[in-house]
């Protein structure tokens, strides 16, 4: 049984100009000990389905489709068996470490207060715990004591991965953990993270729009653009041989040093992410795609097989170029 | 500076020809506070020295890289540059001619794209008002040739890639895209006509696949136009797609400058091997990446100010070559260890002078002691 499989998850916001359909029906699975990297853009629904997962979004949103955490499924618990999973059978860590933390609690309470909320051991046993967290995401205990304006940002950002390791769940969710680091801290925070995962054989949903820190934590990669994901497959082939036009202009966005082909030509895509409201008809990437044809404006692809363990949902996948495009 | 004894090397290499913007021995610092009663007793406020003698050259229609860590000083390198930092000492010339109290006229010529295009325009002003800004501050109205003030926007925008550009005139900033507001913030740098653009991390707000766009638009801009930019970033990908030469910055300082190719593939110093380290690429993280405390400009170490985090010095190579003691004592500038290739670095410089027989510099040093 997968750690987290997610079903035909749809999420709509609420707003008084109508419903926003962020995710447009996502599925996959994370097996134990397997990090998922899931790509895109600001506003392709990505962190959205790290809320949803825990049921975080604002009251009032829809969401359908089936989330089972273990089997069973997050969006149908009742509020007392969701309490309980949360922290203990997923947590997250979020984007932006600085804003997360609260200012005027000592870091060592913050991560002791989700201990002992879920019954896992007094307030002794919970500060010995944290010493051994901070220990383990290479902070010195004794910072146990401080406030959070005492630490870096990448200490704080290593107190957010204690806290989350706190009740030691099956699933951690990384959502941005390292966009506001500075590039030196950002590779030992990837490294710390790494190493806890295949430590404690965590299951991990790593959620960035770095395609190249994603390659580098992750086994299998699922881009997604338009709330869909439209390419899903083994984290290195997708990067190095994407499938989808999207994935392919989005690897170009992190150029390798020393590649020719990008020397003094930066790869980018016209035009910008369309509006969740405003989904184009057809291949919701169609009018930016570089390689459209006809049938992209009125067939709208599933994810077609790409090669062993790959999917993409683009027609060209599916079928050959054709042979005179313009006919 | 007076600490500089024995200094070796230079603060920025000179380029060929006359440079468009050139600025030396410079420094920038900035004062912490101290409080009554501490100050009473004698405390001296602490001192962050951001840029810390740096010397750079742009040459016409070039583009630089500048790239560092945060806290390196490179946004107050830049900052400076515009006459938003006040300088300690130091100067900065445009064609030429020292910079005085007048900006008015260097400011028309040298223009600034901030990193944020969300914080940079102003809420409740249309686009054409925010580009528009520009032209009147400076009295305006019309272009030499007698183009009126809307053809002078309406081209601006055009050249940024806001086509058609009337189709904007109305908008607010609200109703557009993150990549579209940073093409309006180019705009309303272009429409002034500048010869040097500044730019303070110009992508990294934006969206993935917009950022090779705008990336492309200051190729073509500089290609087109001739304009010159010194571009501001912590991302060395970034550098090697648009950039002729990268400067790299540590502790205010340039530790190492040349041409892209030079420096993103036969990278000199140290600090700049470790940058490239911690690029993320595929085949794990598994990369060695500096540990210690992060840089403190309050805090300059002395010798070479990369030495407590220098990996060369942790692992022995240094001591190995016999160049430690000097790791540790001698304050490093800049030497030419390649044709037009700079460094500071004690160890880079013993095996480029094994290597070559002998680094230029070090025979002829330009010291610039003053």
């Amino acid at each position: 049984m997968s750690i987290l499989s997610v079903r035909d998850l749809h999420v709509d916001y609420r707003t008084q100009a109508g419903p926003i359909p962020a995710v447009r029906g996502v599925s996959f699975d994370i097996e134990k000990g397997e990090v998922l990297g899931l790509a895109g853009e600001s506003g392709c629904g990505k962190s959205t389905i790290a809320s949803a997962i825990l049921r975080l979004l604002p009251p009032g949103t829809e969401v359908t489709g089936q989330v089972l955490l273990n089997g069973e499924d997050v969006l149908r618990m009742k509020p007392g068996r969701l309490r309980a999973v949360r922290w203990t059978g997923a947590s997250i860590v979020f984007q932006g470490a600085m804003h997360a933390l609260n200012p005027v609690q000592r870091v060592g309470d913050q991560i002791a207060e989700a201990i002992i909320i879920h019954g896992q051991g007094g307030e002794r046993e919970a500060r010995v715990r944290v010493g051994a967290l901070l220990e383990q995401v290479g902070l010195p205990p004794r910072r146990i004591d401080d406030y959070p304006h005492e630490l870096s940002g990448g200490q704080k950002q290593r107190v957010m991965i204690a806290m989350a390791l706190a009740c030691s769940p099956s699933l951690v969710i990384a959502d941005e953990p390292t966009t506001a680091l500075d590039v030196m801290v950002q590779a030992q925070v990837l490294k710390l993270l790494n190493d806890l995962q295949h430590e404690l054989g965590l299951a991990m949903l790593f959620i960035t729009h770095d395609l190249s820190v994603l390659v580098e934590v992750s086994d299998r990669l699922a881009i997604m653009y338009a709330g869909r994901i439209v390419e899903d497959g083994p984290a290195q082939d997708v990067f190095e041989d994407p499938a989808h036009p999207y994935s392919r202009a989005l690897a170009g966005a992190f150029p390798a040093i020393g590649d020719q082909q990008y020397r003094m030509a930066p790869a980018g895509l016209g035009g910008d992410p369309p509006y969740p409201t405003d989904i184009p008809s057809g291949c919701s990437f169609h009018p930016r795609c570089p390689l459209a044809f006809e049938d992209c404006l009125t067939i709208d692809p599933e994810l077609y097989v790409a090669g062993s363990g790959r999917r993409a949902a683009c027609l060209l996948v599916n079928r050959p170029l054709p042979v005179e495009a313009g006919a | 500076m007076s600490q500089r004894e024995g200094f070796v090397g230079t603060l920025g290499p000179r380029i060929e020809g006359t440079p468009l913007l050139e600025v030396e021995d410079l420094y920038v610092s900035f004062e912490g506070r101290v409080g009554l009663g501490s100050g009473l007793l004698g405390k001296k406020a602490t001192e962050a020295r951001a840029v810390d003698g740096v010397s750079l050259s742009l040459a016409q229609g070039e583009i630089l890289a500048l790239a560092g860590e945060s806290g390196c000083g490179k946004t107050t390198l830049a900052r400076t540059i515009m006459g938003l930092e006040k300088a300690k000492s130091g100067t900065i010339s445009f064609e030429g001619a020292q910079l005085g109290h007048n900006l008015r006229k260097y400011r028309r010529r040298v223009q600034m794209v901030f990193q944020d295009p969300t914080a940079a325009l102003n809420p409740r002003q249309t686009i054409y008002e925010s580009v528009a800004e520009g032209l009147r501050i400076h009295g305006i109205s019309r272009s030499k040739d007698g183009v009126s003030e809307e053809q002078l926007v309406a081209r601006a925008l055009s050249r940024a890639g806001m086509r058609p550009p009337e189709r904007f005139f109305l908008n607010y900033p609200h109703e557009l895209s993150g990549g579209q507001r940073q093409r309006v913030v180019i705009a309303g740098a272009l429409v002034l006509d500048p010869e040097v653009i500044v730019a303070d991390e110009p992508v990294s707000n934006l969206d993935a696949s917009v950022r090779g766009e705008i990336l492309r638009l200051l190729l073509q801009l500089r290609d087109d136009l001739g304009i010159a930019m010194l571009v501001v970033t912590h991302d060395l990908g970034l550098a090697w797609t648009i950039a002729d030469r990268v400067a790299v910055m540590y502790l205010g300082r340039i530790v190492e400058v040349g041409p892209a190719e030079e420096v993103l593939q036969r990278p000199l110093h140290p600090y700049t091997k470790a940058l490239l380290d911690v690029v993320p690429e595929a085949g794990g993280v598994d990369r060695p990446f500096l540990t210690g405390e992060p840089p403190d400009p309050t805090r300059i170490p002395g010798g070479c100010r990369f030495h407590p985090r220098c990996p060369a010095v942790a692992s022995g190579a240094a001591a190995a070559a016999g160049v430690e003691d000097r790791c540790r004592g001698q304050d490093l500038g800049l030497l030419e260890l390649r044709p037009n290739h700079y460094a500071a670095c004690h160890l880079a410089a013993l095996e480029t002078r094994e290597g070559n027989g002998q680094a230029r510099a070090l025979s002829t040093p330009e010291t610039s002691t003053s």
